[in-house]
């Protein structure tokens, strides 16, 4: 065996330090939310489920929890189809405006979300969107499109649109070929944009201060301003059951990419 | 010359651009009316009330409280970009250079925070950071310490969290250029007789500079517009250009002000783009997520 410079040995060092600062945070917050404290401590002195029996008890929280998810699931609904039509038009078509619209449809990545979130309040205040749910629908399609965009884009790179021709000089129109040869091969990852367009949206926060208000506050919304007021376990309880839907949402989306990725290998 | 006839098959391109154009404008028309015009109308409100001002943004270039935000903001992205490239080069290294397992293994636990809420991760820093918190009751149990260290509701805070959530977007362009650095390169420096440090610093470190640039810009660019950990865990003294847009808004109704701020911000953003573009490719930067 080779032996190991010292120079490896503060690699290894620096580097699984810097892991532990990465992931200490997002396994702190598990055991507070089963404490039966209720201020921060740590060891928790004993095990209790109070914080979720609050949150699950509690009328606002409950209201809240149903906004986000119908927001992120209407937001899938629309930036999803809206999305793959981009994607698609963007990748077969040779018309030059496709590269300006391409880089017009990942605005939303660029510019700075506060700048976002106060236009989009101003305008949502003229015509009356704030404090509604379409408004909040709206918002989230448009900070969840790049995603899909992308998402879409990649696997339509790895599929060879002669295929599609084929179909089509066998007599099936455009519409029927897009939807029996195109979607079935480059299904997993419009899924896959389509789950990372929900998690934008139950993500989603700095837009949601601005425009959300009365029965229409998503979780983000409500979470925030108790944080700024008093720190109470029940987050910690929320924030364990965020944390642990967005892995399972994540696990879903990359397990089909891959899935994706071998079977346009072959 | 041939008389131009009309040609079929010009008809036929005609319509297939048509219907792409058709294909791609409900997504176009959500941008354009979600965030295009939005910030238009921020621009057109940075200069416009009751006729043409400049007064907005003489406010911004000569009031005290404007600059300072801004030298802050400057300053705490710029040193949260070093510390990122700093923490993030060697595990981006470390990644690239173990068997695939293990840098699966790495990836994943530098991807697993990156799709956890940032609120979520707030509020961890919170419980990890404060007077009471988990840091200091351990520092306190070790006797390294009588006093709680006041480490959140400060600059300090505000830096350890931002780190914390960029930190991904500093490794991901890292490893995806080291990845593309042929190892055979490495052995022929060695093979010439050149010591690791060497090669290492000869050979390896100038070709991931792309990728240096590509995560730099990112983090520092998405630091500039930070929001949430600022307000939650600065305790109200770092006050991020970011926050000074939001209290133009909830709480002294200046939107002029507020609009001028956004418009300033916004440009310094596209800039930096725009010069970090003539280097590498702009989807080297942002197509990470």
């Amino acid at each position: 065996m080779t032996r190991i410079s010292p120079a490896r040995i503060a690699l290894y060092v620096i580097s699984a330090l810097v892991l532990v600062y990465l992931i200490l945070p997002v396994l702190i917050i598990a055991p507070i939310s089963f404490s039966s404290a209720r201020f921060l401590t740590f060891p928790p002195p004993s095990f209790s489920m109070r914080w979720y029996q609050q949150y699950f008890s509690n009328p606002a929280w409950m209201q809240a929890t149903r906004v986000t998810l119908t927001v992120a699931f209407l937001t899938v609904v629309v930036a999803t189809p809206f999305g793959v039509a981009a994607a698609y038009a963007i990748s077969q078509s040779k018309l030059r405006i496709m590269r300006i619209i391409h880089m017009v449809l990942l605005l939303p990545l660029v510019v700075p979300i506060i700048i976002t979130a106060v236009g989009i309040f101003f305008v949502f205040a003229k015509i009356g969107l704030v404090a509604t749910l379409p408004g909040l629908v709206l918002a989230n399609v448009m900070l969840g499109l790049p995603y899909v965009v992308i998402s879409a884009l990649a696997g339509l790179q790895s599929f060879d649109p002669a295929q599609e021709m084929v179909a089509r000089s066998l007599g099936m129109n455009r519409l029927r070929s897009f939807f029996a040869v195109t979607l079935p091969q480059i299904k997993s990852s419009v899924v896959a944009g389509g789950i990372f367009a929900f998690i934008s949206a139950m993500d989603e926060t700095i837009v949601a201060l601005f425009i959300s208000g009365g029965q229409y506050q998503p979780l983000t919304k409500r979470m925030f301003t108790a944080l700024r007021d008093e720190i109470d376990p029940t987050i910690a309880a929320i924030s364990t059951l965020m944390t642990a839907a967005s892995f399972v949402l994540v696990l879903l989306a990359t397990g089909r990419r891959r899935r994706n990725a071998n079977v346009s290998r072959i | 010359m041939t008389r131009s006839v009309p040609d079929p098959s010009q008809k036929h391109q005609r319509r297939e651009h048509g219907l792409m154009l058709a294909l791609v404008s409900p997504a176009l028309l959500v941008i354009l009316a979600l965030i295009v015009l939005p910030v238009g109308w921020l621009a057109w409100q940075s200069i416009y009330h009751d006729g043409f001002t400049l007064e907005n943004y003489r406010r911004v270039f000569t009031e005290d409280i404007y600059w300072r935000s801004f030298a802050l903001t400057f300053e705490i992205s710029l040193g949260v970009t070093v510390i990122a490239l700093l923490l993030g080069y060697p595990v981006a290294y470390l990644a690239n250079s173990v068997p695939k397992g293990w840098s699966i293994l790495i990836l994943s636990l530098v991807v697993l925070p990156f799709w956890t809420s940032v609120l979520v991760r707030a509020y961890a820093w919170l419980a990890l950071l404060q007077r009471t918190g988990v840091i200091n009751q351990f520092l306190r149990y070790l006797d390294v310490i009588s006093e709680p260290l006041a480490m959140v509701h400060n600059t300090f805070g505000t830096v350890v969290a931002t780190v914390h959530i960029l930190l991904p977007f500093m490794v991901l362009p890292l490893y995806a250029t080291m990845q593309k650095i042929p190892g055979d390169l490495m052995q022929a420096g060695a093979s010439l007789g050149a010591s690791p440090s060497l090669t290492f610093f000869r050979v390896f470190l100038p070709l991931s500079l792309p990728g240096v640039l590509a995560g730099c810009t990112m983090v520092f660019v998405l630091c500039l517009g930070f929001y949430i950990t600022p307000e939650l865990l600065g305790g109200g003294r770092t006050v991020m250009v970011s926050m000074l847009v939001s209290r133009n808004v909830e709480l002294y109704n200046q939107f002029g002000a507020a609009s001028a701020v956004a418009v300033v911000l916004l440009v310094g953003v596209l800039a930096i783009f725009a010069v970090v573009s003539r280097f590498i490719s702009l989807d080297r930067v942002l197509g990470q997520k």
